[in-house]
């Protein structure tokens, strides 16, 4: 174990314990007695910790997700740039943690997500055309496929964490195995609505799983000013919950823990919280300068801790990464993208009567009314 | 036929629902062993147990989020918020959630929900616990909102509500619950969207809604002893609205009054006004009145609620003024 200090960001790293030992039991141990430590598999040189919760394929399956997010990433900055997209979050740099909570839900179980969280809605089900029109400024982006248990990307920031506790609760009453995971970011804990989701949860004991991606900054504001809790991790305990904090960027804690969490809460075992700790490397969106308000230094050293680099490092020393195959997944990814962004972009414009007929199951008298004049010009 | 009061025409209404849909379920603050505030869940936790009918902790913004989360699962609920003046408190799930979610996901996920709420004044509880608000809801695009004015309506509306798959808010007058009146037997079912006329007149109507309701009616009782004959509509549902009937009414007397208990800026019956202006002006005799509570907090002391909110008095006196 290195006596190097997990990866954390400027302002944390005195108030955080070093990661914790880990031993077979590792993410028992780390969940859920320890939310102050920080569970780690993967090195960012690559290098193990621990046993895997995965198989070398199933590595390479998540290596080849988490590429593909990126080149969604990449690409969707470029069109908000092109003036093709209205505007856009990136998440450049949370891969690993979104994609690894991703890879721990069942078709059956529900998600609660946010505006940043494209590779994690993608990966458990929503279409990337979707998401894309969605972020061209067309709401029928949020008319999620009927057999996708996923809610349109929250916008608000903090209501859809009370939404995924409705959504588990009505689940157990019906006597399901379903379990909802909501995943917000370390600005959304500053919101009522994340005490009430939280002791609502903990109270009605319901099958969610708070996902917390600690991002370090709320728009520009630091995660250090914007709670004086150690962690967020150690919020859990006032609601009687257990909690995880673990490296959001490695890609097989995220998995192994909210694995744990979900499945704690498909036994019966009531919600918990997990703080997936990670960096955003981009802008909040595409209408801010984060050079205004962080140090560069800090972005870099980040780099150093990129969630892909780190997989492929260990790939490659397993055989299983070659600079073709990289090659290959881009190649495929962008094809995929590309596609789907000809899809979003060729749509025909909605219709003026779309704007009426979605408002109620029976159009009221006088929405019937307004459409007609709006038909009518 | 037997007779109920408003109260326990609540509990009977949400007992009807949930013995047909054994789906239905119900939470809120102390709604369960304590049967509400105003005593109007009583009974309920022994018919249909503890998974049903659930108490919650005091958060609104969860009891509302989390009957939003279970209704898009296929899930209806009756979420009560004790006073309507906390939906303030929760209003980012009624506002911004709620009320969108139809929209937004292109007409795909319904929100079956009934939000509960005990609103108006009369009870000397003062400023932050006696307002009417159900022009606050009115506003909201994608929500419906009724305030039934008598225990059938209550029941029939409640029915209605419940069976409606849009969120509905659901406005029980405070200063109503202890008036009774007979029920029908069997099966209440209702329509949303229905105005009543409770009083057939000739000379002018008045539209009012759940707590002014049994106040026009007293005013139309009087101005008749003055030989004005007043036609009182209980508008019972603001979205939908049955514009029709108010329109036809004022078509027949030419004279149109609302009384509301909205403070007076944006009260329901300013929409309803420019509506009749819009739509009925060549056959009114005269200006539409509207008489409401002034613009300002509703007062706790005894005479100054009794000032603020509309009277029999004031209906009668606004009435034989303006009516020439």
């Amino acid at each position: 174990m290195s006596s190097r200090k997990p990866g954390l960001g400027r302002g944390l790293e005195a108030l955080i314990p070093m990661a914790s030992q880990t031993t077979n039991d590792a993410v028992r141990e780390t969940s859920p007695d320890a939310p102050k430590d920080m569970f780690q598999l993967i090195e960012p040189d690559g290098s193990v910790l621990d046993r895997l919760p995965v198989t070398l394929e199933e590595m390479r399956a998540l290596y080849a997700d988490m590429v593909e997010a990126r080149v969604f990433d990449h690409k969707s900055m470029a069109m908000q740039r092109q003036g093709r997209l209205a505007t856009y979050a990136p998440f450049e740099g949370q891969e690993a943690a979104q994609i690894g909570a991703a890879a721990a839900l069942r078709p059956q179980d529900w998600l609660a997500a946010t505006y940043r969280d494209a590779a994690l809605n993608w990966r458990a089900g929503y279409p990337w055309r979707l998401l894309i029109l969605g972020r061209t400024g067309d709401e029928r982006g949020g008319e999620v496929p009927e057999s996708v248990r996923i809610l349109p990307p929250s916008i608000t920031v903090g209501g859809h964490m009370i939404h995924a506790v409705g959504l588990a609760w009505a689940e157990k009453l019906k006597g399901s195995d379903s379990v909802a995971l909501t995943s917000f970011g370390d600005g959304a804990t500053s919101e009522g609505d994340f005490h009430e989701a939280m002791n609502f949860a903990a109270v009605y004991e319901t099958p969610t799983v708070f996902f917390c991606q600690n991002n370090g900054f709320a728009i520009s504001y630091p995660v250090h000013e914007q709670t004086r809790s150690e962690t967020i991790a150690v919020k859990a305990e006032a609601y009687g919950m257990p909690a995880a904090r673990v490296d959001g960027n490695d890609v097989a804690a995220v998995l192994a823990v909210v694995r744990e969490a979900v499945d704690r809460a498909r036994r019966g075992e009531g919600p918990s919280l997990i703080e997936a700790v990670t960096y955003r490397l981009g802008p909040h969106t595409t209408s801010d300068d984060p050079g205004r308000y962080r140090d560069e230094d800090e972005g870099e050293d980040w780099r150093s801790k990129d969630p892909l680099t780190r997989i492929r490092k260990l790939l490659e020393k397993a055989r299983g990464w070659t600079s073709e195959w990289q090659e290959e997944l881009e190649k495929a990814a962008s094809a995929k993208i590309e596609e789907a962004v000809e899809w979003a972009e060729n749509l025909a414009q909605p219709e003026p009567e779309d704007l009426f007929d979605r408002m109620f199951s029976t159009p009221t008298p006088s929405l019937q009314e307004q459409k007609k004049i709006a038909s009518d010009g | 036929m037997a007779e109920l009061s408003y109260r326990d025409a609540v509990a009977y209404g949400i007992a009807q629902e949930m013995r047909r849909d054994p789906r239905l379920v119900m939470l809120g603050e102390d709604i369960a062993a304590a049967g509400g505030v105003f005593k109007t869940t009583v009974g309920l936790l022994e018919e249909f147990g503890p998974d049903r009918v659930r108490d919650t902790p005091i958060s609104e913004q969860a009891i509302l989020g989390a009957a939003m989360g279970a209704a898009m699962t296929g899930v209806p609920v009756i979420a009560e918020i004790m006073f309507s003046d906390f939906l303030a408190v929760c209003f980012d799930i009624l506002a911004n959630e709620m009320a969108k979610t139809r929209y937004m996901t292109g007409g795909q996920v319904n929100i079956p929900v009934v939000v509960r709420t005990a609103n108006g004044g009369g009870s000397r509880f003062g400023a932050q616990h006696s307002q009417s608000v159900e022009n606050w809801a009115m506003m909201i695009p994608g929500l419906k909102v009724v305030a039934p004015s008598s225990p059938a309506d209550v029941i029939g509306l409640m029915a209605a509500s419940v069976r409606d798959p849009d969120p509905v808010v659901f406005f029980e007058h405070k200063s109503l619950m202890a008036g009774k009146a007979e029920i029908p037997n069997g099966e209440i079912v209702d329509e949303l969207g229905k105005a009543k006329i409770l009083r057939a007149g000739t000379d002018c109507t008045i539209a009012a809604l759940a707590y002014m309701v049994p106040r026009a009616l007293q005013a139309a009782e009087q101005l008749a002893d003055q030989g004005i004959s007043a036609e009182v509509i209980d508008v019972r549902s603001l979205v939908p609205l049955d514009t029709r009937a108010i329109l036809s009414s004022v078509t027949k007397t030419s004279r149109f009054y609302t009384v509301e208990e909205n403070p007076r800026l944006c009260g329901w019956g300013a929409e309803i006004a420019s509506i009749v202006a819009d739509e009925a002006f060549w056959d009114l005799d005269g200006p539409v009145v509207r008489v409401t509570t002034p613009h300002v907090p509703l007062p706790a002391a005894e005479s100054l609620e009794d000032m603020a909110i509309p009277s029999v008095d004031r209906i009668v006196e606004t009435v034989t003024k303006t009516i020439g």
